[in-house]
């Protein structure tokens, strides 16, 4: 603690630390609109990054009792566009393409004709509420098998009946809990939860759970217009919880 | 900053010669113990002494910056101490002023930006039927839209974090941490100090450089940090950190932590605001210069 000093000193040893400071500076970067709109996006990709970097495939996420299931009335539909899409559920099926052995169209016949997985999860909305629920369907990691799917590929991108398309990397899509959801509660899919195939991917926020699933594709390439409806609104892809 | 552990002992107790920042053996840098001055105004002048024969004669106009050349070396104790010296103590070292400011700005950043994704969803019920808490300004969100938000808070969620971590890992190594760290010993301290800011009661000595009071309100800001970023670490990876969901009671209840450790920061700020208002420029200065001139801890 220093207690006696000229006034002078004191100055110009109070300009030189006020000196030190000019570092700070820096931060008027983000009042910059063309600075600040490069900088939030970096600073988002590297939040995406970490995100990914914490992912671990084998890592469960938590699952409940049936006593701690949300209602089915109170979990909202939460569509982009059009609450029931107009799709004709005779004549439904699944478009699948690029990297498999097996492409080709599938019915719903033949996807619930794989073993069946039941689990309440927590879906989380980028808005900020969530549910559990209970989701039941084959798991996308076997129905990748069965198309004989690259495992090595980067991505899995759907299409869905009301123009909603995502983009899904690889390591979530192989998630042990990542499924293709045919039937909540018990029941088929309500067209507005999805019907008649839609994804329940608990490691990623609600919105890459697309619904009314038509098409499906194992790729490589992510168009960078092409990254999932939200995700091309500013939306971050990554979206991992 | 080696001389910052030296800085941490209260004026009376300072060993002659402790020495100042920038020379650590510089005779009579430090007061005698029970030696009284007399406080100087801010813009006091150092008066030439015999003593000091390379001291200039005329006095150093007020403002101009001093250099090596109008301040020599300084004049032996005895000659300096009669009444041409101001006292100051240099309170904040670098990291901690770098951080406060950067912390602050980022501090305001994400009350902003958390406010504007919180009116995504302004509720802790259900989502159906859903009932909104509160309506929140767009004077007070950063973002303008959800994801605008969502950028801003992953962005600077960065800053705080690493401003956070910086400011604590400082403290602790410098041992600056005693100033301001609030212990069991400064409990009866408090309510005087309280009694004296909201009730106009009498005025407790001052004998550190923070009193009870403050110890207590910067202290919980530290926790209203680390409560943030975990409840917030939980928030935006709740799978990945199940086990700290779990602690927390979910994600559920961590949403509505998160949204109470913010109000922590909305019940310190505008305090700490005022009393800045309220101290006047010689405390605020050293928030941005490290020194406070005239402490009144180094009073007699």
């Amino acid at each position: 603690m220093k207690t006696g000093m000229e006034a002078g000193q004191l100055k110009s040893r109070s300009r030189r630390e006020l000196l030190k400071l000019t570092p700070l500076v820096a931060a008027g970067a983000f009042l910059v609109p063309s600075w600040r709109d490069e900088l939030l996006d970096r600073g988002v990709a590297l939040s995406d990054w970490a995100s990914g970097k914490v992912f671990r495939r084998e890592h469960l996420v938590p699952t409940y009792p049936d006593s701690e299931l949300t209602p089915l009335s109170q979990f909202e539909y939460n569509s982009y566009d059009v609450d029931e899409p107009d799709l004709d559920l005779d004549s439904w099926t699944l478009g699948v393409s690029g990297l498999v052995e097996k492409p080709g169209e599938y019915t719903l016949a033949q996807i619930q004709a794989l073993p069946k997985t039941v689990q309440n999860t927590r879906h989380v909305c980028v808005e900020g509420w969530d549910v559990i629920a209970n989701f039941g369907g084959v798991r996308l990691s076997t129905f990748l098998q069965h198309i004989g799917a690259d495992p090595r590929a980067g991505y899995v991108s759907v299409e869905c009946a009301d123009d909603y398309y995502e983009v899904l990397d690889m390591p979530a899509a192989l998630h042990p809990q990542s499924l293709l959801c045919y039937e909540m509660y018990g029941k088929p899919l309500e067209r507005g939860h999805g019907a008649p195939l839609r994804f329940s991917l608990p490691t990623k926020l609600g919105y890459k759970s697309a619904k009314g699933l038509t098409k499906l594709a194992v790729t490589n390439v992510m168009k960078p217009d092409h990254r999932g409806y939200w995700e091309d609104q500013g939306y971050s892809w990554y979206a991992g919880l | 900053m080696d001389d910052a552990k030296d800085e941490l002992t209260p004026g009376p107790e300072t060993p002659p010669g402790a020495g100042t920042p920038d020379k650590p053996d510089e005779p009579g840098a430090a007061r005698e113990p029970g030696q009284t001055t007399q406080p100087l105004a801010v813009e006091a002048i150092q008066v030439a002494s015999p003593a000091a024969p390379m001291v200039p004669t005329t006095a150093v106009p007020v403002g101009k910056v001093a250099t090596p050349a109008v301040i020599p070396a300084p004049p032996p104790a005895e000659a300096r101490l009669g009444g041409s010296e101001v006292r100051a103590a240099y309170e904040h070292p670098w990291a901690i002023r770098f951080c406060h400011w950067l912390n602050a700005i980022a501090l305001v950043v994400m009350i902003g930006s958390g406010l504007q994704i919180f009116t995504a969803f302004p509720s802790f019920g259900p989502k159906v039927p859903e009932k909104d808490l509160l309506q929140v300004p767009d004077a007070v969100t950063l973002g303008g839209w959800l994801e605008g938000g969502r950028h801003w808070h992953f962005t600077f969620m960065w800053v705080f974090v690493g401003t956070g971590i910086l400011y604590l890992a400082y403290q602790f190594a410098s041992g600056h941490y005693k100033t301001v760290l609030f212990r069991p010993r400064d409990i009866p301290g408090v309510w005087p100090m309280a009694r004296h800011y909201f009730f106009f009661g009498p005025k407790p000595p001052v004998r550190e450089q923070y009193n009870p009071l403050q110890k207590l309100a910067y202290t919980a800001t530290v926790l209203f940090g680390v409560a943030s970023v975990l409840t917030g670490l939980v928030l935006y990876q709740p799978v990945q950190f199940s086990w700290l969901a779990w602690l927390m009671g979910g994600f559920h209840l961590a949403r509505i932590w998160h949204f109470a450790a913010m109000c922590g920061f909305l019940a310190f700020i505008p305090g700490h605001l005022l009393m800045v208002a309220l101290h006047g420029w010689s405390n605020f200065a050293s928030i941005l210069t490290g020194w406070k001139k005239n402490p009144e801890y180094l009073s007699d």
